[in-house]
């Protein structure tokens, strides 16, 4: 897959970031650097105030459902360097669902953390203000998972068409 | 005032203002002219200062990652139509470089150029709107807004005679454009270009220099470079910061690097630098439109791919400088048709992340006006 064009490679990133901060970093890949969840807020903090990578804007922040474990995938960029970098964030399972918030480096992650939680139900841990974002207090499970239909107390309106049972069709 | 008054966010049942020191909750939305959407904002109020804001979103949310998740690339470009209902050509381009750098798909020259003239027209029509509304919240009622749309329905029906469409065009398609413009698309587009510079100057006159314009706008909403960028902000809300970043310079796509235009930015980052940030990309959008018109290509207007493409394991992350900011895909791929997952980086919501911090402290009029030169879109927003 071809990374963005002014995308950072993963281990260039991997390598400041374990010379910095030792034990920050868990995976490496060409296109991205896991972070340790432990050191996440400490690894990203460092990354925006480093000269060399200069990450001042968390462009994107959303989670992915891998199944054993969520992801979250935080895009950042330098505007003066015009650089990106991609970092991530794993839970240890699908039932510790927390990472710690990055609010405190980047204001930006106040709402999209919110959606996160709210659509995805990973727990930002020391988010100010972490409540539900689009949908209503008490609604029951996060959309966005990939047991969704599962979940207890969810009645979805009308009945699938056959056609459209997941793996029918599409997959 | 009582719990049960404050949960139902309404006002204590005396309706006595808050002299002694309790706030009072002022329920803005959900429909109000100044929220443009189905948006609510629950304000606690002492006098006529702000001490807290609390936005309430979700009204439009129609579940559109996850319903994309069930669905082949191709068949999700109609979700970006509603998400961005304002920009509806910004999304489809969004989504389609995303798509088509997942998939390895190249696309001819003239399709480039095509998506080029209609996502220029679209932050057109797009600032008008913008700016129109934020003018309307500042006071002047509907006029303005009015001058404005003139050229905004021009350029739908430009978008209508090319695809049929005029708010949820559904134009690009992964490869390429779904139709070549039309014969009397051209005359048209090109009496449109030769207008423009002229109305943005009788806007700039009619709206720039009056007073009651500028006392609502000067210093009211100010928002740093640094916080700016802080709070992730993009688009002409970060460029009225004074930060010249534009995703068209800084990551061109679709050969922008081939047009010569200018990032407009402002230096106060007040809600009247916002919008003429908006006003001068205007014009600057007018000559990329120009340049691309002289430069279109004979040629196919679209790479045949099947309708199901299957990209290999993997994900990507595509961005273009919608109206509003940075339009975001981020798909990942697991080999099958339709996305694993499909995330839409919102530029209407992150814009928000400063919305409370600038309100506080304010006075409610000035919160309005600073909400409305934020140029939300509730459709995208919500998803």
């Amino acid at each position: 897959m071809p990374p963005g064009p002014r995308q950072l490679d993963g281990e260039r990133v991997a390598a400041a970031l374990e010379a910095a901060l030792p034990g920050s970093v868990e995976e490496v890949h060409p296109e991205w650097v896991v972070a340790s969840p432990a050191r996440l807020v400490e690894a990203l903090g460092w990354l925006r105030d480093s000269s060399e990578f200069d990450a001042a804007q968390l462009s994107n922040l959303c989670a992915v459902d891998y199944h054993s474990y969520f992801e979250v995938v935080y895009h950042l960029q330098s505007l003066d360097l015009n650089h990106q970098l991609v970092v991530k964030a794993r839970t240890t399972s699908r039932e510790d669902v927390s990472v710690p918030s990055v609010c405190s480096v980047y204001r930006g992650a106040l709402l999209q953390e919110r959606e996160a939680y709210d659509l995805m139900g990973v727990r930002f841990e020391g988010h100010p203000d972490l409540r539900r974002l689009f949908l209503w207090e008490g609604y029951p499970g996060h959309p966005l998972r990939k047991d969704f239909l599962q979940v207890e107390g969810h009645h979805p309106g009308l009945p699938r068409f056959p056609f459209e049972e997941p793996g029918v069709q599409s997959r | 005032m009582s719990g049960r008054a404050m949960d139902a966010g309404l006002p204590p049942a005396d309706g006595a203002p808050a002299s002694d020191g309790e706030p009072y909750i002022l329920n803005i939305g959900p429909q109000h002219p100044s929220t443009h959407g189905v948006f609510r904002l629950r304000v606690s109020m002492d006098g006529e200062r702000i001490v807290d804001m609390d936005m309430i979103v979700g009204y439009l949310h129609r579940s559109m990652e996850k319903l994309a998740e069930e669905r082949t690339y191709t068949q999700n470009i109609p979700f970006t139509d509603r998400a961005d209902y304002l920009a509806a050509m910004s999304g489809n381009l969004g989504l389609c470089l995303a798509a088509e750098r997942l998939c390895g798909v190249e696309v001819p020259e003239r399709a480039s150029v095509l998506r080029v003239i209609f996502a220029e027209l679209q932050r057109i029509a797009s600032h008008a709107m913008g700016n129109g509304t934020l003018v309307s919240d500042a006071g002047a009622w509907q006029t303005p807004l009015l001058y404005m749309f003139r050229e905004r329905e021009r350029i739908l029906d430009l978008f209508e005679m090319t695809c049929g469409a005029r708010l949820t065009t559904n134009y690009m398609r992964i490869g390429g454009v779904a139709f070549d413009p039309p014969e009397e698309f051209f005359p048209k587009i090109e009496s449109l270009v030769d207008d423009l510079p002229e109305r943005v100057d009788e806007y700039v006159e009619l709206l720039a220099e009056n007073e009651i314009f500028l006392a609502r706008t000067r210093g009211v909403g100010v928002i740093s470079a640094a916080d700016a960028i802080n709070g992730s902000l993009t688009g002409p809300q970060l460029r009225g910061s004074g930060v010249p970043w534009d995703l068209r310079k800084a990551e061109p796509y679709s050969g922008y690097e081939r047009y010569d235009f200018e990032i407009p930015v402002g230096s106060a980052g007040d809600v009247y630098d916002r919008f003429m940030v908006r006003m001068e990309e205007v014009r600057q959008s007018t000559r990329i439109i120009r340049q691309a018109l002289d430069a279109l290509p004979p040629g196919p207007h679209k790479t045949e791919v099947p309708l199901a493409l299957r990209p290999e394991p993997g994900e990507v992350y595509g961005r273009v400088e919608g109206p509003r900011g940075e339009v975001g895909f981020y798909l990942v791929a697991d080999g099958g048709p339709a996305p694993y997952r499909f995330h839409l980086r919102a530029p209407s919501l992150i814009n928000l992340s400063l919305l409370r911090s600038l309100a506080v402290g304010a006075s409610l009029p000035d919160a309005v006006v600073t909400l409305g030169s934020l140029d939300i879109v509730v459709g995208e927003i919500d998803r």
